[in-house]
């Protein structure tokens, strides 16, 4: 339906500021044990983030203030996944992350969105867990990450919530999520890293697939993930790491064709697991019917 | 068989008088002949038709016991044969009281002489073979002529299955003996099989209303279907179908090409018209209203949650429901709300739904009713489960599952995620065995090894169903035409079941020659409403069309064929702007229906053929066994004990080897008397239930021809069931070919059933060197059946054709010769079953599996099924074999092997290249010829394998021997280089039940 559309049509970003204890709590697997990471330098590159997606790309930035008391809520696409006018509120795998969803469900609501929740839609979702970084929508379809976050049964209750797209799981190899080894960089393009893992991930989508996509391979995994945008004015935007982050990848994103290229760095989050898409839920609410 | 075969021809030939009179020429002659067969007629006769006199011409084509009978029921003079009292009874019932039959009995008393002579006429077509034909309608004009009650051959017999149902008289008197039943009985089963017999059916449109119409008692799925498609004036039907629901619950698609009635098995003449294909892209579609018959389905599919969507999709759908059956909204108009609930939209109606329904409606302004439909088409077309058929199953490890076949592939989902998807490309071959449904899936990139992938279905009617689901999508939207015959080779066990109409790209190539003004149809809910908004769509209509680059003005020559029944008259609810463009209309169709007809006839339609003719070889067991016999098979000459009497128990010897020179195995052998050494004829008791005769030689060698009789038209259908019964079946979506087919056919559960089945009337077998015609049954059922080929097929004719009328109520699938054959056993499989002890008291069930090569059964009293195999050098000796004379009641199926101890096994696997296939149907035979040819390279030489099967399908009792006769000269003509090293002959008669789909 009107939902199906090409993927990139968004109007809003909705994104939650860097809070002070940034960095404090585990958010994933790999976080504190590493460096330390920069508060500051943190801050600044989600400056640039948010500018680049109100001014350079023309979205609505919906920012909701960080809360000291939830050190992963700038995570935002963890907490929600949503496409069309349907918002479904996810079940972190951490329970400490669950009550991040408090604010995104007030902004969904207020925007409009139909907001359900992971414990509505079906009876006894106990075990399900689901994180939106585990999540690839295509415009056409939904992939979900089989990942040490989410599990089989949050990706039904997601199969359940979006009844209009296929749904199919693949597995996450090598302990990352799923939106870190691949995302889109176009309305059928999936940009995805070289590794084996990731290898193997693409090959269960191909084979899942009744579309088919163009596929854009980069050499460094953290050139991976990119946040793919067709702003207002029908143009195409792609936030990806800077050449410091990932020097061996940019030239591949400028085989894009008439692609704005927006370089946005990304350093202290991905210390903490997290990448450029982690920072913002992206909304369309152009087309609704509502 | 015979009985089908009568009602279908008299179908065929509703004047049935003036065929009588044709036939009575024919008489004369037939009776000149009859003289020397005299004996058989008489024997036949009183098998049949106790009452009846002697019909001497007739004799030739009955079977030898049956003539038996006749000279001793000779002496009585008219009417009812004393011995058989109660047909006797029914007979002068009949008579006397035309009348109270239903059909129209009435007309029987007068026409009872017309009667007979259409008897004979039936009888003709019964005799397949030509001259055997016209024997058998002399006889009966003799009896006529005589008596009144002169005998109406078998075929009486066999319409007395028909009879049955319709007189419960007649059933009694067919119990007594079939064949026996008097001309009266006869009458009326002609007049009813001249009028059909006509069944109410029940079809569900999909609007919601009933469509009902009347259609002949052996009606295909085809015809119904027509009937609907005329009804709703649909042209591109190809993406219909007929359902139906069988005994078990589940919807099964009515399969056009085979007998309605073998299909569901019950007397619930319901179905259900439905989208069978969905279009991927229904904008490609021609005429408006297919899309709207389309957007009917997706209404319900999507309000019944089979087509799971969001609740925006959902409100957005339905707002173009209401937008097509409406028009505009107005706002001063609050109707639509109404209409909404009534139109049971949702599943989950609820007010937040309505409203949405309703703002999205008012967006839609200005609208056409066909627009809408696009627009609901365009977006419902969007949502991954449109167009997937779900089949619950588990995957390897017993984790429930659904297998989801659609467009592209098939689909697998673990609740409602896909976690597995192969698409057509991807898969080589897809099969089930019993409830096992396997694909093979193509090596990958990084794989060297083609992959085979399992699934457990519920039960194997789901697995065959899945499997046949399976068959018709990747045909329909992969294939541009349905498998050319040389692809057909791929399957080569189990069911022969392929998809038998147009694919898509063939339907769209056919709606792209549709010219005929966007015809007005009716919007069921907005004809509630009074509200309609059909003119406007038709512009829109006829715009799309042209737009699909259809050819306006290609005008082709109308069919009579269609036939167009008044579309306003006959269809209620469609009854609103035919006037005008009817006859345009008409001329469409049957422009249509040409060019549909072209495209089925010319490849399509053969390939079907072959595929089931491949099935059945590879289907049954017993093929398979005699296959792979020759492979292996010792030539020994030796005849394998002449008379076997495998009595009761089956012998399910496994015996590798088969044999063969000149062995004879007979699948079911009631009495193996041969007395030639060559042959083994094992006679069986005959199975009250068998009816019709279907008889299919095969000869194979290097040129292996089949020639499969099957005593009426129906037969053929009969036999495809059977295939399709089978449990195993494999379908090659890719023309690769891969032949290792290592499977077996299992035995078909039907046929355990059948064999089971035995008829307790007492048959008596006489030793093969015992006279045949000598001997008398005391009984009329009894009847000495002769180990010689032709003697054999008339006995069986006669015996089967008694069978039939005393069997109907029973009816033994054909196929339980394949299920004889077990997988293990070599060569020779006989599909001899069981042999219940009969009245004989000699049951000699015999399974072919176990007997490896030549079973003969002496004393068996039921023959349900025979399978002769004989393996010789020389084709000569094929007509040695029938030689004994075995009493047979009751023989469903008759399998008759030759071959010559060269062949190799191998040859059977392998498919081969199907050459050709040609079918040439008379009124009362039909032949259909098929021929692979395989070619195997064997160190340096090239060794050619041609395998003609000839399925001849009649009505009439068919002169088997000469019919086998022709095939193989025909054989030798065509291919002078060759010899004939197998010569299977395979009979069969009809069954009133058919296998499992």
């Amino acid at each position: 339906m009107a939902n199906v559309c090409p993927y990139g049509r968004f109007t809003h970003a909705v994104v939650r500021g860097i809070p002070e204890t940034f960095g404090t709590t585990l958010g994933d697997g790999c976080k504190n044990a590493e460096a330390s990471v920069d508060l500051a330098k943190a801050k600044r590159q989600f400056g640039c983030l948010t500018g680049a997606l109100r001014q350079k790309v023309g979205l609505q930035l919906v920012e909701i203030p960080p809360d000291p008391e939830l050190p992963d809520s700038w995570r935002m696409e963890d907490v929600a996944v949503i496409q069309g006018d349907t918002a479904l509120i996810t079940r972190p795998f951490r329970q400490q992350r669950r009550s991040e969803a408090e604010a995104v469900r007030r902004v969904m609501s207020e925007l409009h969105l139909t907001v359900v929740e992971m414990g509505d839609v079906e009876g006894d979702t106990g075990g399900a867990t689901l994180e939106g970084s585990d999540v690839l929508f295509t415009g056409r379809e939904f992939f979900v990450g089989i990942s040490s976050h989410t599990n089989r049964r949050g990706a039904e209750v997601l199969a359940d919530t979006f009844r209009d797209f296929a749904v199919s799981t693949v597995p996450v190899c090598g302990g990352a999520r799923l939106k870190n080894i691949c995302s889109m960089g176009g309305p059928d393009t999936i940009i995805i890293s070289n590794s084996d893992g990731a290898k193997k991930t693409l090959r269960m989508m191909e084979q899942l697939t009744d579309h088919h996509y163009e596929v854009l391979t980069v050499p460094e995994e953290s050139a991976a993930n990119c946040v793919y945008i067709k702003g207002p004015a029908k143009h195409d935007f792609l936030l990806h790491r800077p050449v410091e982050e990932c020097p061996d990848s940019v030239s591949a994103f400028q085989k894009l064709q008439d692609y704005t290229l927006l370089p946005t760095a990304c350093s202290e989050a991905s210390k903490l697991g997290a990448v450029l898409s982690s920072h913002c839920l992206l909304i369309d609410r152009k087309h609704t019917h509502f | 068989m015979t009985t089908e075969a009568g009602s279908e021809t008299e179908v065929k030939e509703k004047p049935e008088e003036s065929p009588a009179e044709p036939d009575q020429s024919e008489k004369p002659l037939e009776e000149t002949q009859e003289v020397a067969n005299a004996k058989d007629e008489e024997a036949i006769e009183k098998v049949k038709e106790k009452d009846g006199k002697e019909g001497k011409g007739i004799s030739r084509f009955l079977p030898t016991w049956l003539k038996k009978q006749k000279s001793q029921s000779q002496t009585s003079p008219t009417k009812e044969v004393p011995p058989t009292e109660e047909e006797d009874s029914k007979v002068t019932q009949e008579k006397q009281e035309p009348a109270p039959e239903v059909n129209g009995h009435a007309e029987e008393e007068e026409e009872t002489e017309e009667v007979k002579t259409e008897q004979v006429k039936e009888q003709e077509a019964e005799s397949h073979s030509n001259a055997s034909a016209d024997t058998e309608p002399a006889k009966e004009e003799r009896a006529e002529e005589s008596t009144e009650k002169s005998p109406e051959d078998s075929k009486e017999a066999t319409e007395g299955e028909k009879a049955e149902k319709e007189d419960k008289q007649v059933e009694a008197e067919r119990q007594a003996e079939e064949g026996q039943t008097s001309i009266f009985q006869s009458p009326l089963r002609l007049v009813r099989k001249n009028k059909m017999k006509l069944v109410v059916c029940h079809v569900t449109l999909l609007d919601g209303t009933e469509f009902t119409c009347e259609v002949e008692k052996r009606a295909k799925g085809q015809y119904l279907f027509f009937k609907v498609c005329e009804h709703l004036n649909l042209l591109e039907k190809d993406y219909f179908g007929l359902s139906y629901t069988d005994s078990h619950e589940q919807k099964c698609w009515l399969d056009p090409t085979k007998e309605i009635k073998r299909q569901i098995r019950s007397n619930n003449w319901q179905f259900g018209f439905s989208v069978k294909f969905y279009p991927p892209d229904p904008s490609l579609l021609t005429e408006d209203i297919t899309r709207y018959l389309l957007c009917l389905q997706l209404r319900e599919d999507v309000a019944s949650g089979r087509l799971p969507c969001s609740f925006v999709t959902h409100a957005l759908l339905s707002s173009y429901t209401l937008q097509a059956e409406f028009g505009d909204h107005e706002p001063d108009q609050a109707r639509p709300l109404d209409f909404i609930s009534q139109l049971n939209i949702a599943p989950s109606q609820n007010k937040e739904m309505e409203e949405k329904i309703l703002e999205l409606h008012k967006s839609h302004k200005g609208m056409t009713p066909a627009q809408a439909d696009t627009q609901f088409l365009e977006n419902a077309k969007k949502l991954s489960m449109y167009g997937v058929d779900l089949h619950h199953a588990k995957d390897s490890e017993g984790v429930d599952i659904m297998l989801g076949v659609c467009a592209n592939g098939l689909l697998v989902y673990k609740d409602r995620l896909r976690v597995n998807r192969f698409a057509w490309p991807k898969i080589l071959k897809i099969s089930y065995k019993r409830n096992n449904f396997y694909i093979k899936i193509r090596p990958g990139e990084t794989e060297q090894f083609e992959s085979t992938v399992g699934f457990k279905l519920q039960n194997h009617r789901s697995a065959k169903r899945l499997w046949k689901v399976c068959v018709e999508n990747h045909s329909f939207f992969r294939l541009s035409a349905p498998e050319p015959p040389t692809k057909a080779r791929f399957l080569t066990l189990g069911s022969k079941f392929r998809y038998s109409g147009r694919t898509q790209s063939q339907t769209r190539m056919a709606s792209s020659l549709i010219d005929r003004p966007a015809p007005n149809f009716e919007r069921t809910s907005s004809k509630r409403i009074s509200r309609s908004l059909d003119g406007a769509p038709m512009i829109s209509i006829t715009d799309a069309s042209n737009e699909n680059g259809r050819e306006p003005h290609m005008e082709l020559h109308s069919d009579s064929k269609q036939q167009q029944q008044p579309l306003g008259a006959s269809e209620p609810g469609l009854s609103q702007d035919h006037d005008k463009t009817q006859e345009e209309v008409l001329k469409h169709q049957a422009s249509i229906s040409q060019l549909k007809r072209s495209f089925m006839e010319a490849p399509p339609p053969s390939p079907p053929k072959v595929n089931q003719w491949e099935n059945r070889l590879t289907s049954s067991p017993a093929t398979m066994r005699i296959q792979q016999q020759q492979v292996g098979s010792v030539p020994p000459t030796e005849t394998t004990t002449a008379d076997n009497t495998i009595p009761d128990t089956k012998e399910p010897e496994k015996t590798t080897e088969v044999e063969i020179e000149e062995t004879i195995v007979i699948q079911e052998v009631s009495r193996a008397s041969k007395p030639g050494p060559v042959l083994v004829a094992a006679v069986l008791p005959a199975e009250p239930p068998a009816e019709g005769e279907s008889r299919e030689c095969r000869v194979r060698s290097e040129e292996k021809v089949a020639v499969v009789e099957e005593a009426q038209p129906k037969r053929q259908e009969s036999i495809s069931s059977e295939s399709e019964s089978d449990e195993e079946a494999e379908y090659h979506p890719n023309v690769t070919v891969s032949f290792c087919h290592t499977q077996i056919p299992e035995e078909k559960e039907e046929d355990e059933e059948e064999e089971q089945e035995k008829i307790e009337k007492d048959m008596r077998k006489e030793e093969d060197s015992s006279v045949p015609d000598s001997s008398e049954q005391t009984k009329a059922e009894e009847q000495p059946r002769e180990a010689e080929p032709k003697a054999e097929r008339k006995t069986s004719e006669g015996v089967c054709q008694a069978d039939d009328s005393v069997s109907d109520p029973m009816m033994t699938p054909d196929k339980a010769l394949n299920g004889h054959a077990l997988p293990d056993e070599a060569v020779v499989t006989p599909a001899e079953k069981e042999e219940e002890p009969k009245v004989n008291g000699e049951a000699s069930v015999v399974e072919a599996q176990l007997c490896p090569q030549v079973i003969c059964c002496s004393e068996p009293p039921v023959v349900k099924t025979e399978m002769v195999t004989i393996s010789d050098t020389f084709a000569a000796q094929k007509t040695e074999i029938a030689t004994k004379e075995v009493p047979i009641v009751h023989t469903e199926t008759k399998t008759i092997t030759y071959e010559a101890a060269e062949l190799d096994g191998n040859s059977d696997k392998e498919p081969g290249v199907l050459m050709t296939a040609q079918t040439i149907t008379s009124e009362s035979l039909c032949t259909t010829t098929t021929t692979h040819i395989t070619k195997t390279l064997k160190g340096g030489l090239s060794e050619t394998r041609i395998e003609k099967r000839i399925v001849i399908t009649g009505d009439c009792d068919i002169d088997h021997d000469q019919a086998l006769a022709q095939a193989i000269k025909e054989a030798k003509e065509q291919h002078p280089d060759m010899s004939v090293t197998r010569v299977v002959v395979h009979k069969e008669t009809e069954l009133a039940e058919e296998e499992e789909d």
